[in-house]
């Protein structure tokens, strides 16, 4: 298993009640980060969208995460 | 001043039309989206804007650059606040400069679209009896 580490903002940081967790996932594949954190938090399946990106870059789900590689939760975003 | 910023307390307006005025410009377009008192007919009392700041600033450095392609811009401004926004300030403003007002038009409301889709920046309205991320449900 891969430990992933992952920052959260707006209403994610609220599901996760943290703003940092370690996700646990086979090979550190996004899909694989995505389904886990649903499973163990069924509100993101709520939310109108859930991207991710990594360091500073929207990534797709099958993007595999990198040791040391920090992984960022983007719910619905909404400036302006 | 950087083309593109994210603010803690009030955005200058006025620097950011002088950042993006040249001799060369005929027309300068702002954008300015301030933060209004109600929302579906609930009374909204303030706003708080939360960003990922390192992405958020790349986002909009993105936006700048892709409108600079597809418009003849002098230049381009993209700014917003974080934190806690009363009623009636801004919480962005995006200044363009081109020879004719058109680019500037367009390019103007290209950015704000973008950025209302792309930018990792997240608002929250406040009432009187509760507060909610704006736009996480569907």
């Amino acid at each position: 298993m891969i430990t992933t580490e992952i920052i959260a903002f707006g209403i994610a940081k609220d599901i996760l009640k943290q703003k940092k967790i370690l996700c646990q996932s086979p090979s550190g594949k996004i899909s694989e980060i995505r389904q886990k954190l649903i499973a163990d938090y069924p509100e993101f399946e709520r939310l109108s969208s859930l991207k991710f990106a990594v360091e500073t870059r929207y990534v797709s789900d099958d993007y595999v995460v990198k040791s040391r590689e920090i992984v960022v939760l983007i719910p619905p975003v909404s400036g302006g | 001043m950087d083309a593109v910023a994210l603010h803690t307390t009030a955005l200058p307006t006025t620097a950011i039309e002088a950042f993006v005025s040249t001799p060369t410009s005929g027309g300068i377009v702002i954008f300015v989206g301030t933060v209004r008192n109600q929302t579906r007919n609930k009374a909204v009392q303030h706003l708080f804007f939360e960003a990922y700041q390192p992405m958020a600033l790349s986002e909009m450095k993105k936006i700048v650059e892709a409108a600079k392609t597809q418009w003849p811009l002098h230049k381009i401004a993209i700014h917003h606040r974080l934190g806690n926004v009363a009623i009636g300030e801004a919480a962005v403003v995006i200044a363009c400069s081109s020879a004719h007002r058109q680019a500037a038009f367009e390019a103007c409301a290209y950015a704000i679209n973008t950025l209302k889709e792309t930018v990792p920046i997240w608002k929250k309205e406040f009432f009187e009896d509760g507060e909610v991320w704006v736009a996480a449900h569907p």
